[in-house]
């Protein structure tokens, strides 16, 4: 099969899905003959048009609003924001108005837009465009969220958000823009909701996200060789969450570790931690939790501090052997 | 009524209908007022009386397909827009057979078949969601405006900012009208803008901006109409302010220490609705009798809606986790 980067497969799912559905447009800031601040969008407007391909003002919540009010009228929009850190500006009309209008309202109503937005750190950018901030709005009803870490699933996935009916924030990490990966050519849809095994494994189930899969399955590998067998979950979406993949996971494994690069504290992976801890799997663990996480600090801008702060492979190894008590 | 200007699709009927509905308004509110007084609503309320006539002058310009986004202070807009006060107080008791299923409540009653996208809890919120919905008329190329209620405070958000100057450079269908009640909470818009007329600030958009006298119906009428033909011969929004004031405090626990009673009484000398009567009277429109027969059926409805809303069943447990998601 062709392999494309992350990037051209998150385009070519929205291009697809606008030569499908009228209903599909793309608006955010410098989007258009610039093609966004990661490219994504590139070549976009000379196919659809500025009509379909809508360069924005540098408002975020002028435009969040703009989305949301358009796809409660019948519009389905893609809202990119430059930076996640940017949805800090849009919090109100993500969290108040879009997660919230179809139950305040009593079911009447919907809004199926996808706020798709690069997150991480990795590229030196700092404090301010470097963070991962997915447990804010995985705290929030009405909301689901995307983390997608392979060019496969980045297609798949886009393509389900876009045809879900309600809001939905897609997070793209931008050091995963140009990995590249076997990614079929037609449209095809992965569920929201469905965990993959990235990696099978008996001795150890590690649940990473995002960035976080590579390094994960690196840190496997590396594993292998010491003759630990380790198993890669990719939830791929927060909300909704399988649980039943992990749990199944754990079960077999009886050890867990979480890894994600959001800040260890009020991540998400206590919430995939805490659910273990209440399920069935508990009965099967045979050493505590591990979680990995950011450090408690902002993002540096020095490139040793900065990976300071984010979990690495060796991280992943150790808190592994750890749990197996062969650290 | 050939001494009086009004839009040319508005009939001596409409002024009845009009004068009637701005008392079902008012029934409406105060009906509310006296429910919390005695404990009989929970939550809270904020109540529009005093301001009727920006709502029911602004919303009789509009069709069905038309939109309009609304504010916490809302309840004039939702009867204005088409919404009936059965389901609106059945709403605010929290039965299921409010608008909202009872899971909206005062600030966030919606009704989206008629073209109300909604009350909003959240000063200036629903601006940029106008905008969205003017954005849909534009790019589907649907004939329908969009009307944007907010108060005088929502012009100091950065929401306002951002969706009104959008909308500007997009030229969208949508007409934002500030509702100038006089204070946000507590705060007096002498305190909080700089400026005399909030409908200045239409200018650093490059919008017409429009300052009317909100407690008189007629006017509203008329600079509703000019921004609805400016709006669909693609001209882009207008701001209009619609200077107003509020009878009642913010919500239900204000003690109004931040304004005086004759400042109130001066207001309440401005009364939309007794201005309506007496224009309506004049011109031959009505008689006494009719002005006071139509006021009794206004009170009837808001009475038949409480005995609707006492009826109507309770949620129960298995409602709390249905229509989160679609």
């Amino acid at each position: 099969m062709r392999e494309i980067t992350y990037l051209e497969a998150v385009r070519e799912a929205m291009s697809q899905e606008m030569r499908e559905n009228e209903d599909v447009f793309i608006l955010g800031e410098d989007i258009g003959v610039y093609g966004g601040a990661f490219g994504v969008t590139r070549g976009m407007i000379e196919e659809f048009g500025p009509e379909r391909v809508r360069n924005t003002p540098i408002s975020e919540s002028g435009i969040a609003g703009a989305a949301i009010g358009s796809a409660l009228t019948g519009m389905r929009p893609i809202l990119e924001l430059q930076f996640s850190d940017f949805i800090t500006i849009a919090m109100d009309q993500m969290v108040n108005q879009a997660a919230k209008i179809r139950y305040m309202y009593g079911g009447k109503g919907k809004v199926p837009m996808v706020l798709r937005t690069p997150s991480g750190s990795g590229t030196g950018a700092a404090a301010q465009h470097s963070q991962s901030l997915e447990a804010w709005v995985a705290h929030i009803p009405g909301l689901k969220v995307v983390q997608p870490s392979t060019a496969h699933d980045v297609k798949g996935l886009l393509k389900a958000a876009i045809d879900d009916d309600n809001p939905v924030i897609f997070y793209e990490h931008k050091l995963l823009y140009k990995t590249k990966g076997e990614v079929p050519e037609e449209q095809y849809s992965i569920p929201l909701g469905k965990a993959d095994v990235k990696r099978e494994g008996t001795d150890v189930t590690i649940v990473a996200t995002a960035i976080m899969v590579h390094h994960a399955l690196e840190a496997a590998e590396e594993l292998e060789k010491e003759g630990i067998s380790a198993e890669v979950v990719d939830p791929r979406t927060l909300v909704p969450l399988d649980t039943e993949t992990i749990i199944n996971s754990v079960s077999k494994t009886s050890r867990l570790v979480v890894v994600h690069e959001a800040v260890k504290r009020g991540g998400y992976g206590a919430e995939i931690a805490s659910m273990i801890a209440e399920s069935e799997a508990f009965d099967y663990l045979d050493a505590p939790i591990k979680r990995l996480g950011g450090a408690s600090s902002p993002i540096p801008y020095n490139p040793e501090l900065e990976k300071m702060h984010v979990p690495q492979v060796s991280d992943i190894i150790q808190a592994v052997k750890e749990t197996l008590n062969k650290a | 009524m050939k001494d009086l200007k009004v839009p040319e699709r508005i009939t001596e009927e409409n002024l009845i209908e009009l004068y009637k509905q701005m008392w079902t308004i008012r029934y409406f509110e105060e009906k509310v007022d006296q429910f919390f007084a005695k404990g009989k609503i929970h939550g809270t309320t904020h109540l529009a009386v005093g301001q009727e006539a920006s709502a029911a002058g602004v919303c009789a310009l509009l069709d069905k397909e038309d939109k309009i986004t609304s504010t916490h202070r809302g309840h004039g807009h939702c009867i204005a827009k088409g919404a009936t006060p059965d389901k609106m107080m059945a709403e605010l008791f929290g039965r299921t057979t409010g608008y909202c299923k009872g899971k909206g409540g005062s600030m966030h009653i919606a009704d989206v078949e008629m073209g109300n996208l909604g009350a909003n809890g959240i000063v200036g919120g629903g601006i940029p969601l106008a905008v969205g919905s003017a954005l849909t008329a534009q790019m589907k190329k649907l004939n329908y405006v969009t009307v944007c209620f907010f108060g005088d405070g929502a012009t100091n958000e950065g929401s306002f900012h951002e969706a009104v100057n959008l909308a500007a450079v997009w030229n969208l269908p949508v007409i934002f009208v500030c509702e100038n009640n006089q204070y946000g909470m507590s705060g007096s818009v002498k305190e909080m803008v700089k400026i005399e007329d909030i409908a200045t600030r239409a200018k650093s958009y490059g919008i017409p901006g429009v300052v009317a006298d909100g407690n008189d119906i007629i006017e509203m009428m008329n600079v509703t109409n000019e921004a609805i033909e400016r709006a669909k011969n693609g001209e882009g929004p207008t701001l209009i302010e619609a200077k107003t004031y509020r009878w009642k405090g913010h919500s239900k626990s204000d003690a109004k220490k931040y304004r005086t009673r004759d400042e109130e009484n001066e207001w309440r000398e401005k009364d939309p609705i007794k201005r309506l009567k007496e224009l309506l009277i004049s011109e031959s429109v009505i008689t006494e009798e009719q002005a006071e027969s139509l006021q009794k059926e206004a009170l009837k409805e808001i009475e038949d809606a409480v005995a609707f809303a006492e009826e109507g069943p309770m949620p129960t447990k298995d409602d709390l986790l249905t229509d989160v998601f679609a």
